[in-house]
């Protein structure tokens, strides 16, 4: 304990790593619930009727709540390169802060502009103006991601740069956005917020329709779920079956060590379940397919694949990456079956069985854990290095008195805990009031609820 | 000094403009919805919920301006950076810690069960004033050029007290010109009593730069400057006046329903934000880190530069475009706010 108390790599690594991974928990889901709402409101629009309305109005909350989360925990982690890294702007600044900067002046204004139009222009633009907006809060989102991704992936597969005076210097700006990784990482990652957000809702909306609360709105926004989780899950799969064979040309120890591979062989087999021990390199309790990891890295079952071996000293640890790797694939297939029953079910009967409703609420925050499974694949897979082959992790660490690092970490994680708990519920509280409540659809967000009874009772006695 | 013709001489100071406009449109826009944060440990229930409307729409897009700052710090003085956020470590994470608590409890206090609203509103006005008083904390510091001597510290402890007064003047005059009735003379109350403290840092501030060093006090005090100088505090003493004088009329034009003065405050107030900071800014200038880093040793690669300089010309002018359309499109008294 003393030991972990006084080392700053370590702390500031953990604190990264809990930052960033409460962070993309938000984002994940604004990004993908940002282009469901415009979509609940274009139909809303377009069909006149109080479902899609409806459904806009409920989840609309639960969005206002993620970009809320999304937006304090991200201003956390703009500081964090600063206090934690500082090696890392002084090595690679030229690359990393142009791209960051350009994520401000496109993305981040333009999201948190309109967000306000999106939330509250109700009667004071008009109904086109504010799909407008929605549209571009949607748009901002996505660009972020864009700038944020290609700064990651340039991390993994740098490109585009020269070495002086141990500085990065841009020799081309489109080598440097367009890496070979950014294409696959990019969609993969798009298409997990898509599949975050499509179980989220679909979760909680399978949770109202098991307690009896079936109005047409949480049917619409059930049907869209299970349509959009359906359909990009087989996608999903695909891009990351491509993406694995890029990190195979360019990361070979991190696919190594994603297939618990030690020794160079042909005919690798693909392990099901395993306990890599990096004491003894050699995986204990193996269970495995003879020569199918040949067959989906090199499409040819006697190939030949590198193993951690080779690169005595400068590959990942082998455990983690293992581990998540096998989390993110397995929760991907599980969603492939509990997508593609509900969608089969929905179709053939036009309501939910008991089997798959309680799946889909099983499955509420699976996207969350394939999301930080597959990012922990990705960053942990890159150690030693910050930047692939340029900057290694422990060079770029802070001068920062450990203490003080030890001090900051433990406040992170007591409010994120507390956050996290306070999410979670307050969405089951809201979906239960939706259900409980007629009023619950038009609750304003500001005044106490319970004057917005009195308002409705008043009016009823008019009637 | 490199030759101002060149990329490498004239970049860094316009991204010291840059980051200084963003530092600037923060302090200001968050500097007002901090206030309003404040503030609400004052207000009664109903209150509370209005005020939290008046910022509503805005205080997200507020916030951005601080990523932009941090932003172009970051990107255009890297080598700055690093040192700037390592010696305000620990005020950086309480400012943090206040922004997070409050961005947060905006949205819970109304969504989450109504028995938890009190612990949320405590959060909202709690984080308010912890990020607002960790800001001034670190203007402090950096005023005396993060030398971290007991005196020092106190007088950044003071600093702190009058920036947190200075926001809740910020938000006092906004309330003034957002709300109606009993919270807009509350408003007024208020913003007299921040009114002085902020006085008070201002002149805190005035004094200790000068006396930091015998170069900043040159600046200031050789002959033309002085004279030349002389109209930033003449006029900044003005316009306190003036707010001053605009508190002590409003309560009776109020109860004449005239509002034609409601907006003097929150007006001059911005004013002397601009001019204290611009004040600032010429005595700092060009360190980074004061007396030991000046803008051109901490810059980036010119190719860097220019590649953001482009996005920053282009993009810009069309933010202030779109701030102003959401500013136009929520003018007039705020309403509650509902999501449709
Ligand atoms: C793939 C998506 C993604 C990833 C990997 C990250 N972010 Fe993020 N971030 C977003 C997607 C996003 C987002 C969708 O744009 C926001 C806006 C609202 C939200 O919930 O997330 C966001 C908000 C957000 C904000 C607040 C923006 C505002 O003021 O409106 C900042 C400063 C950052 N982020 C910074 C970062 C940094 C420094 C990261 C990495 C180290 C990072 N984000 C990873
Ligand atoms: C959004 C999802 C992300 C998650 C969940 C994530 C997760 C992690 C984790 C777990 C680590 C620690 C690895 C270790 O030390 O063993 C880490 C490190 C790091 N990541 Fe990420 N990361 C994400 C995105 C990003 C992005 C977008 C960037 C930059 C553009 C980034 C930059 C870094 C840096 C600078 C470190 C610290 C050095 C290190 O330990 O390697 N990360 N991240
Ligand atoms: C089931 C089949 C899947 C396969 C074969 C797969 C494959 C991969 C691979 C090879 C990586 C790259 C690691 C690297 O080289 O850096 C990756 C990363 C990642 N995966 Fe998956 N994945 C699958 C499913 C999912 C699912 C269902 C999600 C989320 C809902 C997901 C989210 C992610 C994320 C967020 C990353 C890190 C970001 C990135 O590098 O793009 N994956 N995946």
């Amino acid at each position: 304990m003393s030991s972990l108390l006084n080392d700053a790599l370590l702390l500031s690594r953990i604190q990264f790593a809990a930052n960033i991974t409460f962070h993309i928990l938000f984002p994940a889901l604004s990004i993908g619930l940002a282009w469901m709402l415009l979509y609940f409101k274009i139909r809303s629009d377009r069909d006149g009727g109080a479902a899609w309305m409806d459904a806009y109005r409920f989840w609309v909350k639960v969005f206002a709540l993620t970009f809320a989360i999304g937006v304090v925990t991200g201003v956390t982690m703009s500081f964090q390169f600063g206090t934690n890294w500082p090696g890392y702007m002084e090595t690679v600044g030229n690359i990393a802060g142009p791209l960051l900067a350009y994520e401000v002046l496109t993305a981040f204004f333009l999201e948190a502009t309109f967000l306000g139009v999106m939330l509250f222009g109700t009667g004071r633009v008009s109904k086109g103006v504010q799909t407008m907006a929605t549209f571009l809060v949607a748009l901002g989102t996505t660009l972020s991601a864009f700038w944020i991704l290609a700064l990651s992936s340039w991390m993994q597969t740098p490109a585009g740069f020269e070495m002086i005076d141990g500085r990065a210097h841009v020799t081309s700006w489109l080598a440097v956005l367009f890496t070979p990784s950014f294409p696959y990482r990019f969609t993969h990652m798009l298409m997990a917020c898509g599949l975050t957000t499509a179980f989220l809702i679909a979760g909680i909306s399978a949770w109202r329709w098991r307690r009896g609360d079936r109005g047409g709105d949480v049917r619409v926004a059930l049907g869209s779920a299970v349509w959009v989780a359906a359909l990009l899950i087989p996608l999903q799969i695909v891009v990351g079956d491509l993406h694995g064979l890029n990190t195979l040309e360019h990361q070979p120890a991190k696919v190594a060590a994603m297939e618990g591979l030690w020794e160079t062989q042909r005919g690798v087999p693909a392990v099901l379940f395993a306990l890599p021990d990096e004491a003894t390199r050699s995986n204990r309790m193996e269970i495995s397919i003879p020569k199918l990891a040949s067959f989906y890295l090199k499409h040819s079952f006697d190939a030949e694949v590198q193993g951690l071996n080779d690169f005595p000293n400068s590959h990942p640890p082998v455990m983690q990456v293992f581990w998540a790797f096998r989390i993110m694939v397995g929760v991907g297939l599980l969603m492939l079956v509990v997508s593609w029953a509900s969608l089969l079910r929905l179709r053939r009967y036009g309501e939910l069985g008991p089997k798959t409703s309680r799946a889909l609420v099983l499955m509420t925050f699976s996207g969350w854990v394939a999301l930080v499974s597959g990012w922990y694949v990705t960053e942990i897979g890159r150690q030693p290095w910050l930047v692939q082959g340029v900057l290694r992790t422990a060079d770029a660490v802070t001068k920062v008195p450990p203490e003080r690092i030890g001090l900051t970490l433990a406040m992170y994680l007591i409010l994120y805990a507390v956050l996290l708990v306070a999410f979670v519920s307050t969405l089951f509280y809201l979906a239960h009031k939706a259900g409980a409540d007629v009023n619950g659809k038009r609750m304003n967000p500001v005044a106490d609820p319970y004057r917005a009874n009195e308002i409705h009772a008043r009016e009823h006695k008019h009637v | 000094m490199s030759e101002l013709a060149q990329s490498n001489g004239w970049l860094p100071l316009v991204f010291m403009a840059v980051m200084g406009l963003a530092v600037l449109i923060y302090v200001v826009l968050d500097g007002y919805d901090l206030g309003v944060g404040i503030l609400m440990g004052l207000a009664s229930d109903t209150e509370k919920d209005t005020m939290v409307a008046s910022i509503g729409p805005f205080w997200d897009a507020n916030e951005t301006w601080l990523v932009l700052g941090i932003g172009v710090l970051l990107t255009a003085f890297p080598l700055a950076h690093g040192i700037v956020m390592g010696a305000l470590y620990l005020p950086v994470a309480a400012m943090l810690l206040g922004l997070i608590l409050r961005g947060v409890a905006f949205d819970f206090r109304f969504k989450g069960q109504a028995h938890h609203k009190p612990w949320w509103n405590r959060a909202f006005v709690g984080g308010s004033l912890l990020a607002a008083l960790a800001q001034g904390y670190m203007l402090g510091l950096l005023v005396v050029g993060f030398d971290r001597t007991p005196i020092n510290m106190l007088f950044a402890a003071f600093i702190a007290l009058c920036l947190a007064a200075g926001y809740c003047l910020l938000g006092a005059g906004w309330l003034l010109m957002k709300a109606e009735g009993d919270l807009q003379r509350r408003a007024i109350v208020w913003g007299r009593r921040a009114l002085w403290l902020t006085a008070l840092g201002i002149v805190g501030v005035s004094v200790a730069t000068p006396l930091m060093s015998r170069a900043i006090f040159d600046k200031w005090f050789s002959v033309p400057n002085i004279f030349l100088l002389a109209p930033i505090p003449a006029f900044t003493a003005i316009l306190f006046l003036l707010a001053a004088f605009a508190f002590k009329r409003l309560p009776v034009r109020l109860e004449q329903r005239n509002e034609s003065w409601a907006w003097v405050p929150f007006g001059s107030t911005v004013v002397i934000f601009v001019l204290a900071f611009h004040g600032l800014a010429y005595s700092l200038f060009p360190w980074i880190v004061p007396q030991r880093m000046d803008i051109w040793q901490a810059a980036a690669a010119p190719e860097s530069l220019m590649f953001i300089l482009i996005g920053v010309i282009i993009v810009l002018p069309a933010i202030l475009g779109y701030t102003a359309f959401a500013y136009w499109v929520f003018r007039g008294k705020s309403r509650d706010l509902e999501y449709g």
